[in-house]
């Protein structure tokens, strides 16, 4: 699971609304894989990202070299995109765990694979 | 030459060839859409097109053209159409009327160029081809002839219907043009589901899946999301026009490739057959974003725009079954439950509610100007327009019919997102006359078989007569 993802996913438990977002990111396993970089897409997806949510997921994980935030004219600037595509789209988190922060929820992630499903008494109506 | 480029952007008027492999109006809808993403409006003479390969537009810019043809797979060639008639004399009259400098660029003394001709449905022999291209002796020409690597290729197209059987002595209609550019028809066999790695048994065709990635006008840098994935065949077809893509999928053991095998002769998935693994053997890879075993019914996304395009094939419940998330109480008999207790309980998911919650996921998630893309089934002798699903926020763009069987078939429904989602749409349809025809589409499993089972009831009692 890549951390761009990390940052669109929120719990559906019932009840939760948006207080379901963000996922409290736990990982065991975790691997960089390189990804050719690609500035155009990587500039189209800055303003769709939680600035917290994304700093909270890469403090989690460790990492270093995060923009604490978009900069002015990041459209251009190379190297404030090459860290922001390291961050969000060569980072996978192979095992751990996403919780719901209101209800404490777990859902698991698998070979990379998030499980997303609930039962209905968990779900909104 | 600044001339030539200059003339790119001028008006043009163009013959398009397409196959005749597939329904006309899905052919029609793929090249419209492909029309609309490189900001071409067109117009056409023809009322009605689709009793033949040929079809004549008018366009803003040959380089609308060109980028229209690096992308349909329905489209064959096209011409920039110089004259045309249904007669030899027709067409020479159409050509002399074809104003010379337009055609004065391409037959200068410093080109070189090559005249070919088409005949559909009949065959010529080389002497009636010469005789032919001799006739139009009188067309400017002052350039070599270059039968290997001419610069410019003018074509004569013939039209001889489109009955094997009763192929006439003259054409119906004759054409001759500059040859443009040809279509992807050979991504087809490139993405061969038969070559692919991971397939599952409801995998798309190849053909379908660039059809429906052209009806939603994905580009380069687009995120395309699948809530219905299956084995990523449809993910693979936007990868390719650069789109970054996102799959999710009820089934777990579909979206972590495990589990029994849709191959003959194979009994269980290999390591290497997962979304993922078709991505890598394009090298497609770089394309991928994620998959999640999720319910559609039960989205988990935040909230926000962020799709640019929805393109699905949703369960029918005949070859796979529809399921969504359940609770205990719920539970009817006979239910599955996954091995690893993924999934607590699987519920039949009512056809209708299905198409709801999808047109109110898109509308919620897509970007302003995004398309969903996916198909409906239809129990045929029921079906009527008012039964394709409605939204407030999203404008139906097509609805092209493909056969099935005698009695169903299937619909391509493209829609897309109008105007901005707010929370009292998600019950519009409620308050619709659209509502209640939905409950068609819930028993379309039953009618399906229902049809099945007449035909071989018939058939085993005229066996016993």
């Amino acid at each position: 699971m890549k951390l761009l993802t990390h940052n669109l996913l929120s719990s559906h438990v019932r009840g939760v609304g948006p207080r379901g977002f963000p996922l409290r990111l736990q990982a065991t396993e975790v691997r960089i894989s390189p990804v050719e970089f690609n500035p155009d897409f990587v500039a189209r997806m800055i303003p769709k990202v939680e600035w917290a949510a994304l700093l909270e997921a890469a403090d989690t994980l460790h990492l270093v070299e995060v923009p604490k935030e978009p900069i002015q004219g990041y459209e251009h600037d190379e190297s404030f995109l090459r860290q922001m595509h390291h961050v969000l789209l060569e980072v996978d988190v192979l095992e751990g765990t996403l919780q719901c922060p209101e209800s404490g929820r777990l859902f698991p992630i698998s070979r990379g694979i998030p499980n997303m499903l609930l039962s209905d008494e968990e779900t909104e109506t | 030459m600044e001339y030539y480029s200059a003339i790119k952007r001028k008006k043009i008027e163009l013959l398009v060839v397409t196959w005749m492999d597939l329904e006309s109006v899905i052919q029609s809808e793929e090249i419209k859409s492909l029309l609309s993403l490189f900001g071409g409006q067109f117009t056409s003479s023809q009322e009605t097109y689709g009793k033949s390969p040929f079809w004549i537009l008018s366009i803003p810019s040959e380089d609308i053209a060109r980028n229209l043809m690096k992308r349909t797979v329905c489209a064959k060639s096209i011409f920039e159409l110089w004259g045309h008639g249904k007669s030899p004399e027709e067409l020479y009259s159409s050509l002399k009327n074809y104003p010379v400098d337009k055609m004065v660029p391409f037959l200068h003394s410093d080109s070189t160029y090559k005249i070919k001709i088409h005949t559909f449905n009949k065959t010529l022999t080389q002497e009636e081809k010469v005789k032919r291209i001799d006739a139009l002796e009188f067309l400017p020409f002052e350039g070599k002839v270059n039968l290997k690597k001419p610069q410019h290729i003018f074509s004569i197209l013939e039209d001889y219907g489109l009955d094997p059987n009763c192929i006439p002595e003259n054409p119906h209609n004759i054409y001759f043009g500059r040859w443009i550019a040809d279509g992807q028809r050979e991504l087809i066999e490139s993405y061969s589901v038969k070559k692919r790695h991971f397939i599952g048994n409801t995998s798309m065709d190849a053909g379908l899946s660039f059809i429906m990635a052209n009806h939603g006008k994905v580009k380069e840098n687009d995120i395309v999301f699948d809530p219905f994935v299956g084995t990523g065949g449809l993910l693979i077809a936007s990868a390719h026009f650069g789109a970054y893509v996102y799959g999710t999928d009820i089934d777990y053991n579909t979206v972590h490739g495990l589990g029994k095998a849709s191959r003959k002769n194979q009994k269980w998935r290999g390591p290497d057959e997962n979304i993922r693994a078709n991505l890598r053997q394009y090298g497609l890879e770089k394309y991928y974003l994620d998959v999640l075993v999720s319910d559609a019914s039960k989205p988990s996304w935040r909230k926000g725009t962020y799709f640019d395009a929805v393109i699905t094939d949703p369960p029918y419940g005949i070859r796979e079954s529809t399921r969504r998330t359940g609770s205990q109480k719920e539970i009817p008999k006979g239910l599955e439950k996954c091995p690893e207790s993924h999934v607590p309980v699987s519920l039949s998911y009512h056809l209708s509610d299905m198409f709801f919650d999808l047109l109110n996921f898109a509308a919620e998630t897509l970007v302003l100007g995004g398309r969903l893309v996916y198909w409906l089934p239809v129990y045929t002798p029921e079906y009527t327009e008012e039964m394709v699903p409605w939204h407030p926020c999203l404008k139906l763009i097509s609805n092209c019919e493909q056969k099935l069987s005698s009695h169903t078939s299937r619909r391509l429904i493209t829609m897309e997102k109008v105007k901005e989602f707010e929370n009292r749409d998600q019950y519009s349809h409620l308050l619709s006359d659209h509502f209640l025809p939905y409950q068609g589409h819930n028993s379309f499993r039953e009618k399906y078989f229902s049809g099945v089972t007449k035909r071989i009831a018939k058939e085993e009692k005229s066996n016993q007569e």
